[in-house]
């Protein structure tokens, strides 16, 4: 499909914007059902600790409340929190709903109050007595594997929580063989995803059907759907999700929560429906973090910087248990350690260490920015250390274009890719050797100016179903209407991304009909039946791809009714622009709007036809793809203060054909701007009793629009093979691009003062500590 | 004890019965309706519950039902008038300033105020305006371009 | 977040708020613009059992000329300073803090009397307050007393104001142009960790320097207004007396800033503070 004609590649504006900005779209908080009731869930205020005792009776009492159940009244109802991608060698704890014996992190849910309305819920968490016996704590990943450590679950003696490994090619051959082996250590803070939507849920039974519908802000409605019957026991063609507006997620809601299951149990209990809505402070304690690694990279080099190998020890802090997808993280990490370069051996052992913090899990890039991050670091210090050009020794390890499909170390394909030209059109694009000079002047006159970039792949549109726990296809549905209107439901579930409109631009250009008569569904299992939904940057690839093969069906099958009724032979029946017609009588042709009611009223069809202009298709993706660029920034620390001010910002990125432009820039900019805080400022922190200090964005700080510098942005344009449309997916690419250019632009900026390496985020104070001419303690 | 409160929202009068702690925010979600007002961060930081309140953007997590009884409110809902869409709801979806669109009713009606007392602010004026308001999908540049593009438009009409 | 619930009143004079704080005593808190008092309700920090309103108090709300001082009145909000004409030609200081306190909705609705009187160690206006040394007027059964500046501030979250007073009127002298207001902000709150204001007076060859956030209580820098005293204010002078603009503080220590990060940046803010007033003098 070319880029030029048509909706697809168009910058279009979007249609689902016209009810966002009139305020009159449905998060799940909007919802409310009749006789509907509140819930409220009390956490625990320790770390680690012994219930003794839990005294309802007072919250029972208070005014409109309706019940309070803690773990001794639900847990038997309902099943553990899963975990899809345990390791072989995991140890998984039984992660009730509500807290048993005993909590291990700060907001662990310990009992939950249903109430008339949120006030009364909130008042009556007041009056639930629980009695605690504090336990040790250990908050620290590396204090945890020491050998007193207190222990996150003291049943598995020992905090180790699986460990995991990827290794190819003669790893010692090459480090002895090796002129230089470079050693760093890197640490990769926790974040926390902090949708500005906090969670949230619905839950209904209808006691006559026995049918479930939970309203969910969620990124996944199918996997809660295909997981949700593994807790609470109401068989899956039962239960109906819907995820309605969902308010932001990066990662955070792409899981199945203990309380997406406690208020569906409640609902049946109490006969009626019950939302929960989570508090900020709620969001940040007991909704995933991501990021938290901590490694020991080595690699070994040529002179010349040639890259030869990279290894690593890799802790991983996954908190207090695993949610869905919490092992499979780190893995990321170690299939992209090797970045854009040429290797001849890699290895990445992994340990997955228990502590008491809220589960870590997947946030924006997903184990892939700590990949990139701990590549494009090691390009900068290999350039350093050999007094090499950053730029000339990236240019030396790149496969060549002619080399893709490429295959990894790591035993990945990378589809298509061409790294030299997105680095030389992003080095054009930010005039590099003036930059380069006004670095030089800057540092001439006593600025620390500094210039750093990125070269990234990633892999996203995960993924083919044999590298995914519970598949990686995607499902559509087209139908034309009877009335000649189309309907396109897909499986994806986007929630802010877009696709309402990049799905209508594919859908009207194949089927050659306006955009304005198409229109999008997604979100509600009972309409968009199946799924995989929206995470690893996937829904427009794979399903975008599902709805083309559905599409196509279509119009294999109106050929033969236009075929029939055109009276002609099928094999002469042509479609073009949206018309069907024999052969050389363009004249006669039949649109949509013509043959749909001849589909559906069913009197004049081929024999044998079956009614209906309606397919739907599964579309298993051969391959991942794989989105690479450049990003080249350019940063002046302020000497005093340690302040980082981003002057410059360079991106060339190349996710292939792009179905609009004006979406694929939002998704950059929004993944960079997740890059500033991590890179800067962004870190949840825990004291060493394990309480949380950032639970409020009182203390997590987030960027903001003074934050961020004026882009300079551009693509290249390097199909994908993967699937029909050679596109590549494009929500995560910014967050990985973007966190390395910005930290080796400030790291270059301290160079002159022979810092090496600082470990993110680059905090003023901590920029001052390392420069402040007299040593801090 | 509960109290009435009188509010004109939207040029509607509001009389409900409430607790004197209910907040701002939740009269108009849960006693009006008026759902397109949302709340984020309840520490008054994320500005997600932005409305005018005698024509001035406040947080309206941080404001008691009662403190605003006897005055006038405006929320999202009650920005396009008479079918239109207002310049910055306009430029809002004309420049991509919006993906989850959770934080887009509050950013919008911050930019409507920043437009009233600054009809022609620099992007720097624009980002120091919209400090308060937190958006964690777009990146805030095609925040900024709408609220630049609605600026423009809003010019050409006074013309 | 909930507040816990409370009963409301709203006084229409000055006297009969008294009059309620009196009658209520401890249990009872006064509520302004509530920015400040608001968010500890709901965090449920404080949890009173009346609120007054004094919202509907009449002339609360002001920037007025008052012989050679400039009146303003405790429900000011920081938006109405940050506006103000007559403040931009009087005492520039006010109207260049106002519009670094919070976000713009903030300061639509939070008071400079509120916020003083919540007196959290790393508001803003305290700076501009202590630099200015204004008159705080505190209205109380007894009639009205004045405070200085140096002396409303007792520790952290606490003042002179007691339980059934109010915080009126605050007033400050007029100034040249040479003052100056320069923040570190906390990234994620907004709120100072270094707040450091500045008024130089030319023709005494006088400085006064109040600083926010970087302890329990914000304070008079008064090491360095006495090492500055008389001298001419060139870099070297300057620098010298921004080294001691900690001096016998003890800063406060937190995730954001440790205290000697908050110590060095009270020195660094010191000195750009005294740059920028002595530029403009």
């Amino acid at each position: 499909m070319s880029a030029a004609k048509g909706y697809f590649g168009k910058p279009m504006k979007r249609v689902e914007d016209p009810r966002l900005i009139k305020g009159i779209a449905t998060y799940v908080d909007d919802i409310t059902l009749p006789g509907m009731l509140h819930a409220a869930v009390l956490r625990s205020p320790y770390a680690h600790a012994r219930i003794n005792n839990i005294k309802a009776d007072a919250a029972k009492a208070s005014p409109g409340v309706v019940g309070v159940f803690t773990g001794a009244d639900v847990n038997d109802k309902c099943g553990l929190v899963p975990c899809a991608s345990p390791m072989p060698d995991s140890k998984i704890p039984k992660h009730t709903v509500l807290a048993s014996d005993r909590v291990y992190f700060v907001g662990h849910p310990v009992a939950v109050v249903v109430a008339v309305d949120r006030y009364a819920a909130r008042d009556a968490l007041d009056f639930v007595e629980v009695d605690y016996d504090p336990l040790p704590v250990v908050s620290d990943p590396e204090k945890a594997l020491e050998k007193d450590s207190p222990l996150t679950h003291p049943e598995f003696r020992t905090n180790v929580a699986f460990t995991w490994s990827v290794a190819n090619g003669g790893l010692d051959a090459a480090f002895k063989r090796a002129h230089r082996v470079i050693k760093q250590r890197m640490i990769h803070q926790r974040l926390t995803p902090m949708a500005i939507e906090p969670r949230g849920c619905v839950a209904s039974w209808h006691a006559g059907e026995g049918t479930l519908t939970l309203y969910t802000s969620t990124q996944i409605p199918h996997l809660v759907r295909t997981l949700l019957p593994g807790m609470i026991s109401v068989p899956e063609n039962r239960i109906r999700i819907v995820a309605p507006e969902v308010g932001g997620a990066f990662g955070s809601k792409l899981n199945l929560y203990a309380e997406e299951a406690l208020c569906s149990h409640l609902a049946q209990r109490l006969g009626a429906p019950v939302k929960w809505i989570e508090s900020r402070r709620e969001n940040a304690a007991a909704t995933i973090h991501g990021r938290d690694q901590i490694g020991e990279y080595e690699v070994a080099v040529k002179k010349d910087g040639t890259l030869l190998a990279i290894k690593s020890k890799t802790l991983a802090d996954i908190g207090a248990y695993c949610q869905l997808n919490t092992p499979a993280i780190p893995t990321l990490t170690g299939l992209m350690l090797t970045g854009c370069y040429k290797c001849k051996a890699m290895r990445m052992d992994v340990v997955g260490v228990y502590t008491h913090k809220m589960a870590t899990d997947a946030y924006r890039g997903a184990g892939r920015p700590e990949a990139t991050y701990v590549i494009e670091r090691l390009m900068d210090i290999i350039a350093d250390e050999l007094k090499l050009d950053p730029v000339k020794v990236r240019l030396k390890n790149f496969p060549k274009p002619t080399e893709f499909p490429f295959d990894t170390l790591t035993g990945l394909t990378y589809d298509s890719g061409n790294y030299q030209g997105a680095l030389k059109k992003a080095q054009q694009i930010s005039n590099w050797n003036k930059l380069t000079k006004q670095r030089d002047a800057a540092r001439k006159s006593g600025k620390l100016f500094g210039i750093g970039l990125s070269t990234y792949v990633e892999i996203c549109a995960l993924g083919p179903s044999k590298m995914m726990s519970a598949g990686g296809w995607e499902w559509g549905c087209v139908r034309i209407e009877m009335s000649g209107k189309v309907t396109v439901i897909t499986g994806a579930t986007p929630h802010g991304q877009g696709q309402e409109t990049s799905f209508a631009q594919i859908a009207a250009d194949k089927l050659g009909v306006p955009i304005e008569d198409i229109v999008v569904m997604r979100g509600d299992t009972a309409v968009a039946h199946y799924g995989r939904d929206t995470y690893g940057s996937r829904a427009t690839v794979i399903g975008g791809a599902a709805i083309l093969m559905c599409i196509d069906k279509i119009i294999a099958k109106a050929r033969k009714l236009a075929a029939h009724l055109l009276d002609t032979k099928e094999k002469s029946v042509e479609f073009r622009d949206g018309k069907f017609s024999a052969k050389g009588k363009p004249k006669k042709a039949l649109t949509w709007k013509q043959l749909a009611p001849e589909a559906y009223v069913a009197k004049n069809i081929p024999q044998n036809w079956e009614p209906g202009l309606e397919a739907s298709s599964f579309f298993e993706p051969p391959n991942c793809t794989y989105p690479f660029g450049t990003h080249i920034v350019a940063v002046e620390v302020d000497r005093d203060t340690g302040e980082v001010k981003i002057v410059k910002y360079v991106t060339v990125d190349d996710c292939g054909h792009q179905v609009n432009p004006l979406l694929v820039e939002g998704q950059l900019q929004g993944g960079i701007a997740h890059s500033i805080g991590q890179a800067l400022f962004e870190r949840t922190v825990y004291d060493e009793n394990g309480q949380l200090l950032t639970g409020e964005f009182m203390d997590y700080a987030m960027p903001r629009a003074k934050d961020i510098p004026e882009y300079l942005m551009d693509s290249t344009v390097t199909p994908s093979p993967s699937n029909p449309m050679g596109i590549k997916g494009v929500g995560e690419a910014g967050t990985i691009g973007a966190t390395p250019a910005i930290a080796n632009a400030v790291m270059d900026a301290l160079s002159p003062l022979g810092i090496r390496h600082l470990d993110l985020p680059l905090t003023p104070e901590k920029i001052w500590r390392a420069i402040a001419p007299v040593k801090v303690k | 004890m509960k109290t009435v409160v009188n509010i004109r929202v939207n040029g509607v009068e509001q009389k409900h019965e409430v607790e004197p702690r209910t907040l701002l925010v939740h009269f108009l979600r849960d006693c009006c309706r008026l759902t397109g007002t949302h709340v984020g961060c309840e520490t008054s930081i994320c500005g997600a519950c932005t409305v005018l309140f005698e024509g001035k953007a406040v947080k309206s997590c941080t404001l008691l039902a009662v403190q605003a009884d006897g005055s006038e409110v405006t929320t999202i809902e009650g920005l396009a008038g008479d079918g239109r869409l207002h310049p910055v709801q306009e430029g809002f979806w004309e420049r991509h300033g919006l993906q989850c669109g959770y934080c887009t009713p509050g950013m919008i009606m911050m930019a409507v105020q920043l437009l009233e007392r600054n009809p022609k602010p620099t992007r720097e004026e624009i980002s120091h305006a919209i400090e308060g308001n937190l958006c964690r999908c777009t990146g805030y540049s095609h925040i900024i371009d709408a609220i630049e593009y609605a600026a423009r438009k809003i010019a050409e009409v006074k013309k | 977040m909930i507040p816990a619930a409370f009963d409301y009143l709203r006084p229409a004079t000055l006297d009969e708020a008294i009059a309620l704080l009196e009658l209520h005593g401890a249990d009872a808190k006064v509520l302004a613009g509530g920015h400040s008092l608001v968010p500890v309700m709901k965090l449920r920090l404080a949890q009173p059992k009346t609120v007054i309103d004094i919202s509907s108090v009449a002339d609360l709300s002001y920037v007025r000329e008052q012989g050679d001082k400039i009146a303003i009145g405790a429900m000011t909000t920081h938006y109405d300073i940050e506006a103000s004409p007559l403040l931009r030609d009087t005492c520039p200081l006010l109207t260049e803090l106002a519009p670094q306190i919070g976000d713009a909705q903030v300061r639509n609705r939070g008071t400079i009397g509120g916020s003083l009187v919540h007196a959290d160690p790393a508001a803003d206006w305290p700076a501009a307050i202590l630099a200015l040394d204004a008159d705080l007027e505190i209205a109380g059964s007894n009639g009205r007393r004045a405070v200085k500046a140096t002396e409303f501030f007792v520790g952290m979250m606490e003042t002179v104001v007691q339980s059934s007073e109010i915080l009126c009127e605050i007033r400050v002298p007029t100034t040249a142009r040479s003052v100056a207001y320069v923040k570190f902000a906390q990234r994620a709150s907004g709120f100072a960790i270094a707040g450091v204001a500045v008024v130089v007076d030319g023709a005494n060859k006088t400085v006064s320097v109040g600083v926010t956030g970087v302890a329990a209580r914000p304070y008079r820098a008064l090491a360095v207004e006495s090492v500055l005293r008389g001298k001419v204010l060139n870099r070297d002078a300057i620098d010298q007396a921004a080294g001691i603009a900690a001096e016998g503080v003890e800063p406060l220590d937190d995730i954001h800033a440790s205290a000697a990060f908050r110590a060095h940046l009270v020195q660094v803010n010191t000195r750009r503070a005294l740059e920028v007033a002595v530029s403009r003098g």
